[in-house]
């Protein structure tokens, strides 16, 4: 089965915009941030419109309305991962907070000095910084599994670095730059006989393919909003119920309490005991949308679609002279064709193209490390998701043809 | 956007003529643009005087970054390193000929940036040596 493309191009009003008199945008960026729905606009806004109270403390008409949003929207978010419960979906600010918020709280409580945490060579600055910080603060070891050229993970050298008893495994389920898909589930059950615990940053994988919490068996896992479809401002992050219960809080404030004394404070019950203040309700309601969007079209419907434009992606970019390609083929990775283009830097492949209103990144992607391991200050990167044509590879394409006519 | 690739940044940055390293030199100084990852390291030759009487730059980057340290040590070859100092962005931008966003600003005035802190003995670089 495949997509109605031109059907689900019209949910999204940002695509018919003209980045210029006469520019229609091509937006191959779905990978920083995907473009919004028609219907999760339109929920925040209904929501700004009708219902807008603050949760959980009021008893008006507004704020049970806007609590039953928000709790709604949570109980779908659940759904949508598989999690046995929605009190183990607990709202953030976005994949960056979650991984934090593991790094501050469960971390800081059980991690000691010369701990050992296993980390991947692909990782997203928001996976390496946390544990920096926490390297300088208790002294613990990082030690990273590597990166083969055509941009897998050594899972041989994975199992030699669990023999050294790893107290967390903190790995990406997909990269942002080379695309690949990391076997998830193999990595956490490999982990789990070694005896450690599992956090995955799921920034890139619950966008584009269906997870599944309790087959994935996963302690913690981390993603956003605003790259499936949701609004910005919004993440989560997953854990399994006793982790969680047995974890101190990681911010202190409003609604993360059931009890305050001038000198002491008994925290509430999960998932509330991690979010404390005015959360992001109007965007909660939104992640809800977003869900509820993806999962009308069905996300292996998404995945197949997206497998069928990378492919086509990776086989016309390899055909260009001097285009060099980043991450495994196309049967192994995600909707990601990061590239260099001999002479050229990705900063001017990515301004020349959006002169023909082609939205792609240029850079390192926050995966500086990355980049430095394939020796390359910076790729660029072109990103699909449900709503990428065909057609829209094949301006890519002539614009990188353009490209290197300039720099001849 | 047409302008921003001219010619002449096109041509400075494929042919550039003070890409290399000076040994010896008097000054040296390199930073990188952490968004881009560009870097540029320059060295100046400066006589007695505070003449500058050689300067080479080194590194990588966009067109745009390559050709304004092309350009800006083209320009103060033979200048006093009094002079030097007093160049702003403005002065950049009048070599490179083309107006720019503040993202493609950064790429720009990196050169700049490396320049005055080098010139000034700093040991970090700031943006407001280029303000």
């Amino acid at each position: 089965m495949t997509l109605n493309i031109t059907e689900i191009r019209k949910d999204f009003p940002i695509l018919e915009r003209e980045v210029r008199a006469g520019v229609r945008l091509t937006y191959l960026d779905s990978t920083a941030t995907s473009q919004k729905p028609l219907s999760v606009i339109q929920a925040m806004d209904d929501f700004y419109r009708k219902s807008n109270a603050n949760i959980h403390r009021g008893v008006h008409t507004l704020a049970e309305e806007s609590t039953a949003l928000y709790e709604d929207a949570r109980e779908r978010i659940a759904k949508f991962i598989n999690a046995a419960s929605a009190r183990q979906v607990i709202y953030t600010r976005n994949t960056t907070e979650s991984i934090n918020l593991v790094a501050y709280s469960w971390a800081r409580a059980n991690l000691k000095r010369g701990d050992l945490v296993i980390l991947t060579e692909m990782e997203h600055h928001s996976n390496l910084v946390p544990w920096h910080i926490l390297q300088s603060e208790r002294g613990i070891e990082l030690d990273f599994v590597p990166v083969t050229e055509d941009g897998l993970l050594e899972l041989e050298t994975y199992k030699t670095l669990l023999s050294r008893r790893p107290k967390l495994v903190s790995f990406t389920h997909m990269s942002n730059v080379l695309g690949t898909i990391n076997p998830a589930a193999e990595i956490i059950r490999l982990a789990h006989e070694a005896g450690a615990i599992t956090l995955v940053d799921g920034a890139q994988s619950v966008p584009h393919l269906q997870v599944d919490m309790q087959a994935l068996d996963a302690d913690f896992y981390a993603f956003s909003a605003h790259k499936m479809c949701g609004p910005t401002g919004i993440g989560v992050l997953y854990g399994k119920a006793a982790l969680l219960e047995s974890m101190p809080p990681f911010l202190g404030g409003g609604d993360m309490i059931k009890e305050v004394k001038l000198r002491s404070f008994r925290p509430n019950t999960l998932p509330h005991k991690f979010e404390a203040g005015t959360p992001a309700i109007a965007e909660a309601v939104g992640f809800g949308a977003a869900v509820d969007y993806l999962s009308s079209i069905g996300m292996d419907k998404i995945a197949a679609h997206e497998h069928e434009i990378t492919e086509y992606a990776l086989e016309r970019l390899e055909e260009i002279p001097g285009v060099k390609l980043f991450g495994p083929s196309a049967d192994k990775k995600g909707g990601v064709a990061a590239f260099t283009l001999d002479g050229v830097h990705p900063h001017d492949v990515a301004q020349i193209l959006d002169r023909d209103g082609i939205a792609v990144r240029a850079g390192h992607h926050c995966a500086q490390p990355l980049h430095e391991k394939f020796g390359i200050p910076a790729t660029s990167r072109a990103s699909f998701y449900l709503y990428s044509m065909k057609e829209e590879v094949d301006l890519l394409v002539n614009g990188i043809y353009k490209v290197k006519e300039m720099f001849g | 956007m047409d302008d921003l690739y001219r010619e002449v940044i096109i041509e400075h940055y494929k042919n550039p003529s003070y890409r290399g390293k000076l040994d010896p030199h008097d000054i040296s100084f390199a930073d990188n643009n952490p968004l881009c990852g560009d870097h540029i390291q320059i060295d100046l030759r400066v006589s007695a005087d505070g003449l500058v009487t050689d300067a080479r730059f080194d590194g990588h980057g966009c067109a745009i970054s390559q050709a304004s340290a092309d350009l800006l040590l083209e320009s103060i070859i033979g200048k006093p390193l009094e002079e030097v100092k007093k160049l702003n962005k403005e002065s950049v931008l009048e070599l490179l000929g083309i107006e720019l966003g503040p993202v493609r600003l950064k790429c720009a005035l990196l050169s700049l940036k490396v320049l005055k802190a080098g010139v000034y003995g700093l040991r970090e670089a700031s943006d407001e040596l280029v303000e």
